[in-house]
């Protein structure tokens, strides 16, 4: 439980996720990384580019800074710190806790990233310089998946969780299996 | 039904006939065509092996091709205005082109040579010479641009240049014509004894490439044509080629043919170098150009030098020596190996190689056949190492594979002659198309040279291309020479005369190719790096427009309040940082070119606007794709107008 508590502390490292941008003018893809407190460039200068790509169709500036980058570092931290107490102090089921707790605010992350992206790809700018429409008549959006591969335009665009994801995720793993294990040794301590 | 079957059969035998003939025809042309074809071509999207970088000769430029495909793929400006580039138009670059004699738009550019170190091509920078106003360019291979350009002074015809020594120690330019030194006003008569010939060392700093005269040696008034460093065994030492050593002034072509040899001058530049380190030489008052670009601040400044230390070679006893060598030798070629000097006496039959070795026994035993105003001219037969025996008309120059061949040009016989050096056998020979000058290997002025291809630069096309009026393209011819024999590739036109050419494999360049220039590097003291800091200040008549452009407008792109008689400058940065986002501008009635403005770069040109009205300026690069309104409006009033000076982006000046 003690590891399990500790490798979320990998998202300080390593970038949550990414999204790459493929097109035939761009034989080095478009990319940005999204970090837990940051968004950064694949290749220097990609973040800027994006923009500059997508303001043709009135999308917003890829902000500096979002409250999420505050709020996301803390939450980890704080669950991180609880995780500690439990692995030092807690039985079975409080991994368990830890465990559900993980998964709803990971869960709860994962869809304010979608909002984010909803957001971006369709609160368009009304004076953008060129604007598409769906077959059905609707304004075409052009927000990237949350996870996987989608044409977009002239772009392919890819969004795919990186390493500071796979840290996360076998924290929480490692707390479910933690239970498991714990659970089994009380069984046992039970029966003796 | 026997009718039928008769026409059937006749029908099937017609087209078998038909099909089996275009069969066979199809094979005999296409294999042949295919299999050179197949070695030059490159498939759409891939690279080029190796980079060819060839002289421009009367474009004053330089071309940078690929091999063996012969696409062209920049012309560099170096010693010529360039207005697609802006190169010698815009402010930044007009510096490069000052020279002792104000500015000097043009020369003739002949003989590229790539940077060496331990003998290897390291592929950092190209230099050039200019022949006409003696000047020494450097190209760097980051940005394939010109930086930097030296004035040679007490110079004339600056042919034998621009060879560098094996460590790019030094870059040395020979002056072909000899002048009074110091220049004075004396009868042309009174040539011989009185004219000389500087030999000038220019030191390359090696980390930024800097270069600076070290020393001239001022040697006798003869023709120096070409010159070649010693490498390996012979570093330390450079050969010159001579004509002219009957000092003639008129009727070159006969007078300065009448001796039956002339020289290779050997120069130890070493011992010179420790003679001038130790207090040596004479330092003369002179006058000429030093030209260098800055790539932070994407400027030139021209600082001309007033001194230059010359060195007489009956100062340094030992250092400089003659060895006689038939015909008014062209091309003075060493080998990778440094041992052999090839003397392409180009009015000679034959191809006369020296060997070092035995120049330095005969130094040793003094093996002299007199001198030339005190320089000992070694005895013919002893430094000779053999001679290559009636290999065709007219030898200019020799290249070498690094196999142990070497490979000569001749101009009268219009051909590339293949022959063994030691053995002195010629092996084979193929045509060119017509009359060429000189070839290149890869490396092929190293220790190590890419012996896969030749390259043969043709003085003359006649009917090999479309004809295009009288003056038709020079041409380059690729050869194969992996196999025993050669075989022609390519023919290719070139940009103006290819004098001589540089090569190297592209893996060398490539890698260090600068995909943009970083705006916050950018120094340049009218740069601009965001749109909030555009404005335009009035100073007197002059008016500094401080602009920037990103895809797809400038800022700012209204401006009013210019006036009649105001000179306006247009300092431009291009804040894209993207690869190949290049974005281009000019101004109706400018009276200079457009300017070209790489991402991160700031340029600028002037304006003097003569009439009042509302003048479009817009963007001359496809950038993107609201390039078409890429454009703005200059409002110029009368001289006595009142009109504010204003500017907006996006907004309506009110």
């Amino acid at each position: 439980m003690l590891i399990a508590a500790l490798l979320p502390l990998g998202l300080f490292l390593f970038p949550l996720w990414k999204i790459t941008l493929e097109a035939p003018q761009y034989p080095t893809p478009l990319g940005m990384y999204i970090h837990i407190n940051d968004f950064s460039d694949a290749n220097p200068h990609d973040i800027k580019n994006i923009n500059i790509m997508n303001h043709y169709v009135g999308m917003k500036y890829i902000p500096e800074a979002i409250p999420e980058f505050k709020i996301f570092p803390i939450g980890i931290i704080i669950t991180t710190i609880i995780g500690l107490i439990i692995a030092f102090k807690g039985n079975y089921k409080w991994f368990l806790f830890w465990f559900i707790l993980m998964i709803v605010l990971s869960a709860a992350g994962l869809y304010d990233f979608y909002l984010w992206e909803h957001d971006y790809g369709h609160d368009l700018d009304p004076k953008a310089i060129m604007k598409f429409t769906n077959p059905d008549g609707s304004i075409m959006g052009f927000q990237p998946p949350l996870f996987g591969t989608k044409d977009i335009l002239n772009f392919k665009a890819h969004s795919y969780p990186q390493l500071g994801s796979l840290f996360l995720g076998l924290g929480i793993a490692g707390s479910f299996i933690a239970h498991l294990v714990g659970k089994k040794i009380h069984k046992k301590a039970l029966h003796m | 039904m026997k009718n039928i079957l008769k026409s059937a059969v006749a029908l099937l035998s017609v087209l078998v006939a038909f099909t089996s003939c275009n069969n066979t025809s199809n094979s005999n042309a296409g294999a042949l065509s295919s299999s050179a074809a197949e070695k030059v071509y490159v498939n759409p999207g891939e690279h080029d092996e190796f980079y060819a970088f060839i002289s421009g000769g009367f474009s004053g430029q330089l071309s940078v091709y690929g091999l063996p495909s012969g696409r062209l793929f920049k012309v560099i400006p170096v010693f010529s205005q360039d207005a697609e580039k802006a190169y010698g138009y815009n402010e930044e670059t007009k510096p490069m082109l000052n020279t002792s004699h104000g500015f000097v738009p043009w020369d003739d550019s002949h003989h590229p040579d790539i940077s060496q170190t331990n003998g290897v091509i390291d592929g950092r920078w190209v230099f050039i010479n200019g022949n006409n106003t003696p000047r020494i360019a450097k190209i760097d291979l980051s940005t394939f641009e010109t930086t930097e350009i030296i004035e040679v002074p007490n110079s004339a015809g600056n042919h034998s240049s621009s060879f560098v020594t094996e460590n790019t120690e030094y870059v040395v330019a020979g002056t072909r014509f000899s002048i009074p030194i110091p220049q004075k006003d004396m009868p042309i008569k009174d040539y011989k004894g009185n004219f000389k010939g500087a030999l000038s060392f220019i030191s390359v700093d090696p980390e930024h490439g800097h270069m600076d005269i070290k020393f001239q040696l001022i040697m006798p008034g003869f023709d120096y044509d070409l010159s070649h460093p010693g490498r390996g065994k012979s570093h330390g030492w450079f050969f010159f080629s001579t004509y002219n050593t009957e000092e003639a002034s008129t009727l070159m072509e006969v007078n300065a043919s009448q001796n039956d040899k002339d020289f290779i001058a050997a120069v130890n530049w070493k011992k010179i170098e420790e003679y001038v380190n130790n207090g040596g030489g004479t330092m003369m008052p002179a006058n000429y150009a030093h030209n260098v670009y800055d790539e932070s601040t994407h400027s030139a400044t021209s600082t001309m030098i007033k001194e230059v230390l010359t060195v007489n070679p009956l100062d340094v006893p030992g250092a400089v020596f003659l060895m006689p060598t038939p015909k008014s030798p062209h091309g003075c070629d060493v080998d990778p190996t440094g041992e052999y000097i090839v003397g392409s006496g180009k009015l000679s039959a034959n191809l006369t190689v020296h060997s070092f070795t035995k120049m330095l026994a005969a130094i040793e035993n003094e093996s002299f056949a007199g001198d030339a105003y005190g320089i000992p001219i070694i005895d013919f037969e002893a430094s000779l190492a053999g001679v290559v025996e009636q290999p065709g008309l007219g030898p200019l120059h020799t290249e070498f594979d690094g196999k142990g061949n070497a490979y000569t040009t001749f101009f009268i016989s219009s051909e590339v002659v293949k022959w063994k050096l030691g053995t002195w056998e010629v092996v084979d020979r193929q045509p060119c198309y017509y009359s060429v000058g000189h070839l290149m290997i890869p490396g092929g002025n190293s220790q190590k040279p890419f012996g896969k291809y030749v390259v043969a630069m043709n003085k003359i096309t006649k009917d090999r291309y479309l004809p295009t009026g009288p003056e038709v393209t020079q041409s380059a011819q690729l050869y194969d020479i992996s196999g025993d024999k050669m075989e022609l590739l390519l023919d290719f036109p070139t940009v103006g005369e290819p004098h001589y050419a540089a090569g190297c494999p592209a893996d060398l360049i490539k890698p260090r190719s600068k995909k943009l220039f970083k705006l916050e590097e950018n120094n340049h003291p009218y740069a601009t790096k965001t749109e909030a800091d555009t404005k335009v200040v009035r100073e007197g008549k002059d008016v500094h427009i401080y602009m920037t452009t990103i895809r797809s407008h400038f800022a700012p792109d209204n401006i009013e309040g210019i006036k009649v008689g105001d000179k306006v400058y247009f300092h431009i940065t291009n804040l894209e940082q993207d690869y190949d986002v290049p974005h281009g501008v000019s101004i109706i009635g400018a009276n200079t070119s457009e300017l070209l403005i790489m991402p991160g770069q700031t340029e600028t040109f002037v304006w003097e606007p003569k009439q009042v009205g509302v003048w479009p300026f817009y963007c001359t690069d496809f950038c993107s794709a609201l390039h078409q309104e890429m454009q703005g409006y200059v409002r110029v009033s009368a001289a006595n107008s009142s009109t504010p000076l204003r500017w907006s982006l996006g907004e309506d000046i009110e």
